[in-house]
């Protein structure tokens, strides 16, 4: 095989799970040892930098990083380690609670505004708008605004936020933390929120000559139900979204006692929540799709599952029944997922009876979808053929220059930790283009590997391997939760029980790097290695090595870690990263320091002097 | 060493054996030698070795010597069996303990210092007694624990870490373990596992006095130029007569040979030994042509290694002394002491 090239950013990029998986790429490991130390400012900015909404990320992140952690494979084949439940078997294997870790760092911090970048006294003179003032536009705002561009947002809603704020229920998410996240943006200054302010043309926005325009204006349109009676019982059927913004913004403060909430995502399981709260005392989740297909995030489904409301499966929506206008229940078909020769899913009538469920209210939560109703088709600006913009997969700018899509509105539908994402890069490609770069010219993020070897042994992480399992955040009572809208439901770790959970962190940011040229193959690395990681082998094709590993592969989507052939035998060194635990015993126990442990830390390229050309100096 | 415990946790494929532990199940303590030594190769060797033959570990007995090698035995089968005896007492100690209950698996674990100075008429006579146990001597060629004299198995003209050359002829063990007719006399090297897990299996299931001399190199003291121990001086010398593949009864053997190039030797228990030949001539049942073979290579500068010589009939201890079937322990105090009027018919016997 190839000896791997570990100068390649990516390299080492991808042995840090969580980190590669995040779409912002969080360092997570760095912040949850800074927690572990009580550092919980220091560890509130490493994400502030990289995910710009931290406290709020940390209630609501769909965290792409926790079934990536590494954490999750390593319990899965360690039975013992894992609480025994019902005949035997052990607890489910879980990944460290990276997100509820976030919001640790996010409730405890001191004051950080003394940390938070400020915007020069004189402006670059360049003008920015941001249309939608939501985690996307925010972000653009953020990473633009102390580079000395003037931003300007405009938002429909009388306050910034977008999503987090209209349709996130409050009791996941408490306005406190938004009003606080949104004000470090705005705090910059050259920030100019025009609340409340729907823009009706692009065309009149580009009119008015800003530099560049930024559409984060998310999906604001919920797909809508066709079924008898939907116009009849309208009264009573809301969709889901439209209902969430209006219940966040007070306009909406109770329902009917029978609910039905239609779908299976996290809008819906929101929604059912939000029902449940406002007067709902028998509400219910009924799907298309069998449970484990539904969309929402499984801790959503628990979390609703664990307030009392039950899901039923496999109903397709048929008909809504009403008295003269007044709904009073709906007709489901029955249906059975079956299974095609390709294992494709269809879901075919059963033939059974249709299900007749009563109801007062309806939530429609079946998607959302873009609508660009206020951009005109004449300005140069593409749409593809399903009404989509035309947006660069690398730049996110339209075919019209000046214009760029991110969040939701750029690729449809995803969530906050995307935005955030887009927002980065949409201020990377506008700081390049006003400085007159080429967009898709974009430098690699900068990458540091260091030693943490401090001496013979000791290392400056803590290299000790906690058998702890997942711990639980503790809830509010349901008394008061079940009441009141605005009382969150989940109260976070205490310092305590955070610290636990930083210890069940494996720090695969603390990198396993082989020198060859030092191994005089004693196999001391070999022999400790809890993990059986290593193996000293001839080399060989990829498949043929993986045959001949310590242990066998069980994930050959992990990288394998090849060496250049040793000195002596002309073997190579193959470390398989799947389950490594970063222990450091590889290195403790090498006498010559091939192996040692170095941490990389990688920062993404941002808006800035970071993302263009170096600027020629005067002699 | 290392300060840290290594974790419980394991790789996810790790599998029980027969007896019902893993590989993991077979360890010890951490090891507190330096770092890279050789010695922990060979503990990750026998882990393995009993591992793969299904052992109960509590069915043996560990016993060593002083030293550093003599330590081992903490870092390799915790839930055995184990005495740390007196400097170079470790093989007199086995025999009483052997004498006492022949069921147990006996690991006599020693070092060059421990068998070839202080207990070298120990081994010899331990030897020579035919004691059934797997003799394994850590050889390093150097005193490590007392920071790098040379010790009795040390080449001579080797060159010892401060620079001075070593005026002494070296105690060949494998000669003397040949000489006095071992059962089972191995040579291997710590750095290459491939060849001493077999061997390691092989000198288990020997029914007599097996003796093993595995080349160590210590990093700390004997790893440098100049040294005839050393990981590359062993690598470059090493000459392999032959190696051990699989030992049957377990698995099938699947790949392929040429012709005359494999022996099968059928042990004593009814296992069989497959051999892949290297050196084309080596007979290792022959025991005089394998003592000239290892003198004559030696002679050249070549380190031998591999399975050099299986007697073809094994005996031990209990069978020279003609001892009861029952061990020696598990006797109740009439047949140990069968009365006066047995002692009177042997007096009357003998008068």
């Amino acid at each position: 095989m190839k000896p791997t090239e570990i100068s390649n950013p990516d390299y080492f990029h991808k042995v840090v799970d969580c980190q590669w998986a995040c779409p912002a790429h969080t360092p997570v490991p760095e912040y949850i040892r800074l927690i572990a130390a009580g550092r919980y400012s220091a560890a509130y900015m490493v994400n502030w930098q990289s995910n710009v909404f931290p406290g709020i990320l940390g209630r609501t992140c769909d965290r792409p990083c926790e079934p990536a952690c590494r954490r999750g494979r390593v319990e899965e084949g360690n039975v013992e380690i894992r609480k025994p439940v019902a005949h035997g078997e052990g607890s489910q294997p879980e990944p460290v609670a990276i997100c509820r870790l976030k919001r640790v760092a996010a409730d405890n911090k001191d004051d950080i505004t003394a940390l938070l970048p400020k915007a020069p006294t004189k402006s670059n003179g360049k003008r920015i708008a941001c249309i939608g003032a939501g985690p996307a536009s925010l972000t653009v705002a953020r990473d633009l605004a102390p580079l000395g561009y003037s931003i300007t947002l405009f938002e429909s809603d009388p306050k910034a936020g977008g999503f987090m704020r209209t349709q996130v229920p409050r009791f996941r998410l408490p306005e406190a933390v938004i009003d606080e996240e949104v004000g470090f943006i705005t705090g910059i200054g050259n920030i100019e929120l025009r609340a409340g302010q729907r823009v009706e043309s692009l065309k009149h926005i580009l009119d008015q000559g800003y530099d560049a325009v930024v559409v984060g204006t998310g999906a604001p349109r919920g797909r809508d139900l066709e079924a008898p009676g939907r116009t009849e019982a309208a009264k009573h059927i809301h969709i889901g979204i439209d209902w969430l913004s209006s219940v966040s913004f007070g306009h909406i403060t109770s329902i009917g006692k029978r609910v039905i909430v239609l779908g299976g995502g996290n809008t819906a399981m929101d929604c059912c929540r939000s029902a449940k709260r406002l007067g709902g005392e028998d509400v219910k989740v009924i799907v298309r799709s069998g449970y484990d297909e539904m969309k929402a995030s499984p801790w959503e489904k628990e979390d609703a599952i664990e307030e009392g409301i039950p899901f039923l499966n496999y109903l397709v929506p048929k008909s809504f029944n009403h008295n003269n206008g007044q709904l009073v229940g709906m007709y489901f078909e029955k249906v059975a997922a079956v299974y095609d020769d390709k294992g494709r899913r269809s879901l075919k009538p059963t033939g059974e009876p249709d299900v007749y469920v009563e109801c007062d209210d309806v939530l429609v939560a079946i998607g959302q979808e873009n609508a660009f109703p206020w951009i005109e088709r004449d300005i140069g600006l593409e749409f593809d053929q399903w009404g989509m913009p035309v947006v660069d997969q690398v730049t996110f700018q339209s075919t019209h220059p000046k214009v760029f899509f991110g969040g939701d509105a750029a690729f449809g539908p995803k969530n906050i930790i995307w935005a955030v994402a887009h927002g980065h890069e949409c201020a990377v490609s506008i700081d390049k283009m006003l400085n007159q770069e080429e967009l898709h010219d974009r430098p690699q993020p900068a990458v540091n590997v260091i030693s943490q070897k401090m001496g013979i042994h000791e290392w400056s992480y803590d290299n000790d391997i906690s058998a702890t399992l997942r711990q639980k955040v503790p809830w509010q009572d349901q008394k008061l939760t079940l009441k009141n809208i605005k009382v969150e439901v989940e109260l976070g770790f205490d310092a305590k029980t955070a610290y636990a959970e930083t210890q069940r962190c494996l720090n695969c940011d603390v990198q396993t790097v082989f020198t060859p040229r030092l191994c005089i193959e004693c196999d001391a690395c070999v022999d400790i290695c809890p993990m059986d990681c290593i193996t000293f082998t001839p080399d060989a094709e990829e498949t043929e090595l993986r045959q001949q590993l310590t242990a066998p592969t069980l994930h050959p989507d992990q990288d394998l870690y090849i060496s250049q052939p040793l000195r002596m035998t002309g073997r190579i060194m193959a470390k398989d990263e799947d389950v490594c635990l970063h222990c450091g015993l590889c290195a403790e126990r090498c006498p010559t320091g091939a192996w040692d442990m170095q941490k990389y830390f990688i920062e993404m390229t941002h808006a800035g002097s970071g993302c263009r050309k170096p600027a020629r100096r005067a002699a | 060493m290392t300060y840290l415990a290594k974790p419980k946790l394991h790789h996810p494929s790790l599998v029980k054996n027969q007896a019902g532990y893993t590989r993991r199940d077979y360890e010890g303590k951490i090891s507190t030698l330096c770092a890279g030594c050789g010695h922990d190769s060979i503990s990750a060797s026998i882990i393995q070795a009993c591992w793969e033959l299904d052992i109960q570990p509590h069915r043996v007995a560990k016993l060593s010597g002083i030293g550093c090698s003599s330590k081992t035995p903490d870092y390799f089968l915790g839930n055995s069996h184990g005495f740390n005896t007196v400097h170079g007492r470790m093989p007199s100690v086995l025999t009483g303990a052997n004498l006492a209950n022949r069921e147990l698996l006996y690991l006599g674990v020693s070092g060059d210092g421990d068998s070839a100075s202080i207990g070298l008429g120990q081994f010899a006579h331990c030897i020579r007694r035919g004691v059934n146990m797997v003799y394994i001597v850590e050889n390093n060629g150097v005193y490590g624990l007392t920071k790098g004299q040379f010790s009795a198995t040390a080449s001579k003209g080797s060159k010892s870490k401060r620079g001075v050359l070593n005026p002494d002829e070296p105690v060949d063990l494998v000669g003397m373990a040949l000489l006095l007719k071992a059962t089972f006399v191995a040579r291997a090297f710590s750095g290459d596992k491939k060849q001493l897990v077999p061997l390691i299996k092989a000198a288990i299931q020997n029914p007599g006095p097996s003796f093993i001399d595995i080349i160590s190199p210590c990093v700390a003291f004997n790893n440098h130029e100049g040294s005839t121990k050393s990981y590359d001086y062993v690598r470059e010398h090493n000459s392999a007569v032959n190696r051990l593949d699989i030992i049957e009864g377990r698995d099938e053997i699947t790949a392929d040979y040429a012709p005359g190039e494999v022996i099968n030797i059928t042990q004593h228990d009814g296992s069989v030994l497959r051999m892949r030949k290297l050196a084309p001539d080596y007979d290792p049942t022959d025991r005089i042509k394998a003592m000239n073979y290892v003198q004559e290579r030696a002679a050249e500068g070549e380190i031998v290694t591999g399975l050099l010589y299986l007697a073809p009939e094994a005996a031990d201890l209990h069978q020279y002394l003609n001892t009861v079937d029952t061990p020696l322990n598990q006797l109740g105090a009439s047949e140990l002491c069968p009365g006066t009027a047995h002692l009177e018919a042997i007096n009357a016997s003998l008068r």
